[in-house]
């Protein structure tokens, strides 16, 4: 009866110990860290002061209440809506485009090659890239005079008018390969019976854009939107590279707010909450992603 | 079949094998002298001191940490070699730490918040304030006493509540440099020397249709050292000043308004290059380099970088211009590589034996030549001989000065400079009524920053 019980145990023991080294890195990497950064954002300020104070609530009461994170989340849902809906737009699009019966295997293979291109640069790469090509003197000026299309030097990244809009453009230009390229894959899994029965219906291929394309893409373009929400939302290296938050906070976003209040202002508690109020943003997304990945199973 | 599967196999194992020793050959060595271009600062284990004691009061044995950014910007193994001599004299072993400034700034902050910082930290002075309340670099003032240092050979030490916690160890001078090609296209022979006849000489370059401004002031808030080195390199050409008994002085403060307004001149009459929100010193340095821009503010070190990208450029130095009927000694901006003591270092005695080594004339000498510096040494005599002439032409401006930088020792020094930066921004858009109401804002931030 013991000999069976231990072997019961045994049994049931064993998957989770293929899975302890993970787990204990995640805890090590992941729950711990996290836990310290909760649990600073409750004191009056840690890291730089001995003796830290609790104040319960109150950095999060001050955070909400400064002027400088109200602008940044307003910032922030503009970028990250406008991102993931562009995201998706030219993801559909050029997927569509690469899957196309009109243009030759080879022909696609390279266009699939040269759409997947802004994917594979990090964000310092993507950021001086930019910032060279939108300087006044740079190259987007020069070919918009030569168009006729502007008489004068656009501050593209300097100017409160166009600063936001250009850097949401930057994230959009090194985004959408990731939808283009899901997509895709979403899209040749799309069994050719249902366009042919359509055909015969009499349908147009608007309409089986719309009935057939995009409700069988339904459950990745969910997945692809709530996870660009999160990612983008952390967005920081290309703001920082490109703008720093400027100017004026014409592009501060809840990323640079974090790291302005830590490693700028030594304001480590506050630092701290901020980024909670974004933990918690994005665990509800999370919590979201992972009920459609389950109700997809 | 089995030939297929054997050469299957193989090809696995040679692809793990590949992959596994190109992390091991990434993951990077614990040899004397360790480089990193990696901004994430994976060297943070590093940082703990692995100080090694086999005997007492001589130091030999001891192994000491010195992090610092120097290493990358001077010639190929000088710093090693100036290290080694140290070695040799006194048995202490120096392990150099080298990346570039901004992951070195990144890896010491780091450092502090663990108390984890190497023994010897190159530091900038607007670090130390905070450092310092930290609680994380030690008084060097006491360790000096106690070995018996004389500072007075020192030209400047930065300090806390009274205390020096850095040493600048040299200085780098932010003259104004000049292209005259732009100024001789223009007709312009003279280089102006107040600020009436700066705006009259960069009305006269300013072209637009050949894409040539006269300045260039880099205000982007992501590294707001143009505050520091650009804006403030102005008011103390002229004898001013931004603080009094060590607190913000911008308002009620006649040298300061009439700063903020000439750039404002400078700026409406759209004298500046376009972008200036957006520009850093290095973009700035690439508009100068590429001919676009007549006069900027920057330091001397980025002299053979300019020299390098536009050979046939004919630069010249001058003075910041002053305001108009001063007639007093001009103040030059500078910035330094500093040196402190981590307050975790358990060979401090080792460690001050170290920074007055460097800080010896000869050696201190030989380091401000390598760096194309000014000695940090009153008594070091660094032979120029082979300098270029331009570097020596900005050696006498800079000895014709005195040097300041009222941003060393500041609490929050960049967070001061990047408010001063946003304020300004709003002063030049037209959105804050005048100069007074600007400098009214930011002195209210900075008193709390100083609080």
């Amino acid at each position: 009866m013991r000999a069976k019980k231990v072997s019961n145990f045994k049994k049931k023991s064993t998957p989770y110990l293929y899975l302890l080294p993970t787990i204990i890195l995640m805890f090590l990497l992941l729950i711990i860290p996290i836990g310290m950064v909760v649990g600073y954002s409750f004191f009056d300020n840690v890291i730089i002061n001995d003796n830290p104070k609790f104040v319960g609530l109150q950095n999060y009461i001050e955070i909400l209440q400064d002027k400088t994170f109200l602008i940044a989340v307003k910032n922030t849902l503009y970028f990250v809506g406008v991102s993931v809906a562009a995201h998706l737009l030219l993801g559909v699009a050029f997927a569509m485009l690469l899957n196309t019966r009109y243009l030759g295997t080879k022909t696609k293979a390279l266009f699939r090659v040269l759409y997947v291109l802004p994917w594979m640069f990090t964000a310092s790469v993507i950021a001086i890239l930019w910032k060279m090509m939108l300087n006044p003197s740079g190259i987007v000026n020069y070919l918009l005079e030569v168009l006729r299309l502007s008489g004068n030097q656009i501050e593209w990244l300097g100017s409160r008018q166009f600063a936001l809009l250009s850097v949401t453009f930057i994230n959009i230009w090194s985004g959408y390969p990731f939808y283009m390229i899901s997509i895709l894959a979403g899209l040749q899994g799309i069994s050719t019976d249902l366009y042919e029965a359509s055909s015969l219906d009499g349908a147009n291929s608007i309409q089986q854009f719309f009935r057939i394309t995009i409700p069988q893409l339904k459950p990745i373009l969910i997945s692809l939107i709530m996870l660009d929400f999160v990612w983008t939302i952390q967005q920081f290296a290309l703001i920082w590279m490109t703008t720093g938050g400027g100017p004026i906070n014409a592009t501060e976003m809840l990323s640079t707010y974090i790291y302005k209040q830590g490693f700028s202002k030594y304001q480590y508690s506050m630092a701290s909450a901020s980024a909670c109020i974004v933990l918690v943003v994005c665990t509800i997304i999370a919590v979201f992603y992972v009920r459609h990945q389950k109700a997809r199973d | 079949m089995k030939l297929k599967t054997i050469l299957k196999k193989g090809i696995s194992v040679l692809a793990a094998g590949s992959m596994i020793f190109a992390l091991t050959a990434c993951g990077g060595g614990s040899s004397s002298d360790e480089t990193s271009d990696e901004s994430t600062g994976t060297d943070s284990a590093d940082t703990e001191s692995t100080s090694t004691d086999d005997s007492g009061g001589s130091g030999e044995g001891v192994t000491l940490e010195f992090q610092q950014w120097w290493g990358v910007e001077l010639p190929e193994g000088f710093l090693d070699e100036i290290c080694q001599d140290f070695t040799d004299e006194t048995g202490i072993n120096i392990e150099l730490l080298s990346n570039p400034y901004a992951d070195t700034k990144t890896q010491i902050a780091a450092g502090a918040a663990s108390g984890t910082m190497a023994d010897v930290v190159g530091l900038d002075g607007s670090w130390v304030y905070d450092f310092a309340k930290q609680g994380s670099i030690a008084n060097l003032t006491e360790l000096m006493e106690t070995s018996g240092y004389d500072d007075s050979q020192l030209s400047d030490q930065v300090q806390f509540e009274g205390n020096t916690y850095m040493i600048p160890v040299v200085n780098f001078a932010y003259p104004m440099y000049v292209n005259m090609d732009i100024l001789n296209e223009a007709g312009v022979t003279e280089v102006p020397k107040t600020r009436s006849e700066f705006l009259e000489v960069a009305k006269k370059v300013t072209n637009p249709d050949e894409n040539v401004s006269a300045f260039a002031i880099p205000l982007s808030t992501e590294s707001p050292s143009g505050i520091q080195n650009n804006f403030m390199s102005w008011l103390w050409a002229s004898g001013g000043s931004m603080l009094k008994d060590g607190q913000p002085n911008l308002t009620d403060n006649e040298d300061m308004t009439a700063t903020v307004d000439f750039i404002k001149q400078l700026y409406d009459e759209n004298l500046m290059i376009a972008g200036t929100y957006a520009m850093e010193e290095a973009d700035m340095v690439e508009e100068f380099t590429n001919g676009r821009v007549a006069f900027m503010i920057d330091s001397l070190a980025h002299l053979l970088t300019i020299q390098e990208g536009a050979p046939d450029m004919n630069i010249a130095f001058m003075k910041v211009p002053v305001q108009d009927g001063y007639t007093g000694e001009s103040g030059m901006d500078v910035a330094n590589w500093g040196i402190g003591i981590a307050e975790n270092c358990e060979y401090k005695e080792e460690a001050i034996q170290f920074v007055e080594y460097l800080m010896s004339p000869e050696v201190n000498a030989k380091l401000a030549v390598a760096a194309n510096a000014f000695p940090g040494n009153v008594n070091a005599e660094p032979d120029y001989a082979d300098a270029d002439q331009l570097f020596m032409d900005a050696y006498e401006l800079f000895q014709e000065s005195y040097a300041i930088n009222e941003f060393t020792g500041l609490p929050t020094s960049e967070e001061l400079m990047r408010s001063f930066d946003e304020q300004l921004q709003l002063y030049l858009d037209g959105d804050t009524a005048s100069a007074e109401d600007m400098l009214s804002e930011t002195q209210t931030i900075w008193e709390e920053a100083f609080q």
